[in-house]
């Protein structure tokens, strides 16, 4: 939304672009704008306050190690990979949900959305307990296969998914909500299957609801700290992304840990704001 | 209250630990607290609440402590915030209202002194060893640290930045053992759940956690851990909202009372 160009045209112009000036500017009314502000500023400041705090001369010298860039290059691989994962099942879980109706559906959604009220921690607790040495799952993996995924770069991608996943299918669901079921209809009447119909005409409907669950995912993906730690370990090079090296670095130096904070915030801001116009755009 | 009057409020309070601590020593614990109760009616009275920082790996025993020494001391709340040495004293730094600091380690508590927050020297109160933690039974038959580095054996050790680590790759250096760790864990308790999960064959951990958890974990000795010995020390805190609790909880923390509790729990005394 661009500001009209003021105009002193003709009269009767000039009298309508002032309404509509003043219609603009009533629009904003205080008692939004202040807590707007506000909020804002809530959200900002902090991250001023690690600029502000920044060991700006020994940044060069902080980043310089190699097990930084090998922190980030984890973060944003593991991260990916767990978009992936999260795509990959996620989307057709946001469709049984939206566009199917069995029993206990309602239940089945609420346990979807576990993971965003679980302490990540006891998520990774969780995924130990399955998918661990000794776990229902991973023990027989483990005897049969011999894939331990605790410990493993692996690790790092599941424990991500699991506490990222939620944010696609709930984006993914509600776009589907909002999507016209009678364009599936439609299709299918025209002799499409079911899953054709899908294929065809639903994914490119809500491309951009799936689009905008992918960047949350993946946000999310990127800072998960409590069940990567848990369930995967802290190893440099093997399971230590990011939020792990700074979380330790804290322990012992807290400039190193705002150098290293920085530079996943610089990546995040660059990725998401660059993939917000894309996708995020507001339908 | 002027600069000297707190000053001489410190000493009153310095002179009534010293006597607390002479009366347990003289005649056990049954009796402190009554030696206490009567030796504060000359020195001005303890009130409110006593807010303690402390090592996590202290929480067991400080809990019980700060229950006997509200019993000592009637009208005393003491208010514990158990948490990683390392990050407890980066949010005293910060200005976090609390009265004493007990560290894990002499490196944690210099962030507080290097800060001058600190009021007078830090005193060592307890020492802590490592044990090598495994699952009960010691399945793996784990029984030198030299074992620790045998082949498809999974270790957990904790980060070089917390004081087990750093504990724990002075003991290896010192055996000369050269492990690969699958983990380097956050904080010691982490490390021990991980073995307690059967995640990881053995973990390096605190004796005193090993002690707190006997029922699922064994604890294996080593002789390389007498090189890697942590000490705990305790300091009142400059900025402390209750100078005389902090001078007598600190006091009462090097009390031949509370010393009994500690090296009960596995802790040695410095």
């Amino acid at each position: 939304m661009s500001p009209a160009p003021p105009t002193a045209a003709a009269p009767d112009t000039a009298v309508s672009s002032r309404t509509r000036a003043r219609r603009r500017s009533a629009r904003i009314p205080y008692a939004l704008l202040l807590p707007a502000l506000l909020g804002l500023a809530f959200l900002v400041l902090p991250l001023a306050g690690l600029l502000v705090r920044a060991p700006w001369s020994s940044l060069p010298g902080q980043l310089s190690s190699t097990e930084v860039w090998e922190a980030l290059r984890l973060s944003l691989i593991c991260a990916t990979a767990a978009t992936g994962l999260s795509l990959l099942v996620g989307v057709p879980l946001a469709w049984l949900l939206a566009r199917t109706d069995f029993p206990g559906r309602r239940f089945i959604r609420a346990l979807v959305t576990l993971p965003l009220v679980l302490p990540p921690v006891v998520g990774g607790v969780a995924l130990l307990l399955v998918l661990g040495r000794n776990g229902i799952i991973g023990r027989w993996l483990d005897s049969a296969f011999g894939i331990t995924l605790p410990f493993h770069t692996s690790g790092v991608v599941l424990a991500e998914a699991f506490v990222a996943m939620p944010f696609l299918v709930i984006s993914v669901e509600g776009a589907l909500r909002a999507a016209d079921p009678r364009y599936e209809e439609a299709a299918a009447t025209l002799g499409a299957s079911r899953l054709t119909a899908f294929r065809r005409v639903t994914l490119p409907l809500i491309a951009p609801g799936i689009g905008a669950g992918a960047v949350l995912a993946w946000a999310r993906a990127l800072g998960e700290f409590g069940a990567t730690i848990t369930f995967a370990g802290n190893f440099p090079g093997q399971t230590q992304t990011m939020p792990l090296a700074v979380y330790l670095a804290m322990e012992s130096d807290p400039e190193a840990a705002i150098a290293l904070s920085l530079v996943l915030l610089a990546v995040s801001i660059t990725v998401l704001a660059g993939l917000r116009d894309r996708w995020m755009s507001t339908p | 209250m002027t600069s000297t009057m707190r000053r001489t409020a410190i000493s009153a309070v310095a002179a009534l630990a010293l006597a607390t601590g002479l009366g347990a020593c003289s005649s056990g614990s049954s009796s402190s607290a009554s030696a206490s109760a009567s030796s504060s009616a000359a020195a001005p009275k303890l009130s409110g609440t006593v807010t303690v920082f402390a090592a996590a790996s202290l929480q067991g025993t400080f809990t019980d402590l700060g229950k006997k020494f509200e019993a000592a001391y009637p009208g005393v709340k003491v208010k514990f915030n158990f948490g990683g040495s390392s990050s407890l004293a980066q949010s005293i730094v910060s200005g976090a209202p609390a009265d004493v600091f007990a560290a894990a380690s002499p490196a944690t508590m210099k962030t507080v002194t290097d800060a001058k927050d600190a009021a007078g020297d830090p005193k060592v109160f307890v020492r802590n060893t490592l044990e090598i933690a495994v699952p009960k039974g010691n399945p793996k038959h784990i029984a030198s640290l030299k074992d620790l580095a045998g082949s498809g054996l999974k270790v957990a050790l904790c980060a070089k930045e917390v004081p087990c680590g750093s504990a724990a790759a002075t003991a290896l250096k010192t055996g000369d053992v050269n492990l690969t760790p699958v983990t380097l864990e956050q904080d010691v308790k982490a490390a021990l759940t991980k073995v307690e999960l059967g995640e990881v064959d053995a973990s390096l951990v605190y004796r005193t956690d090993v002690q707190a958890d006997s029922g699922k974990i064994d604890g294996v000795d080593f002789p390389e851990a007498a090189k890697a010995v942590n000490d705990y020390p305790i300091a009142a805190l400059a900025k402390a909202p209750n100078t005389n609790g902090a001078a007598a909880f600190v006091a009462y923390i090097q009390s031949a009372e509370a010393r009994q509790v500690l090296t009960a729990a596995g802790f040695q005394a410095p």
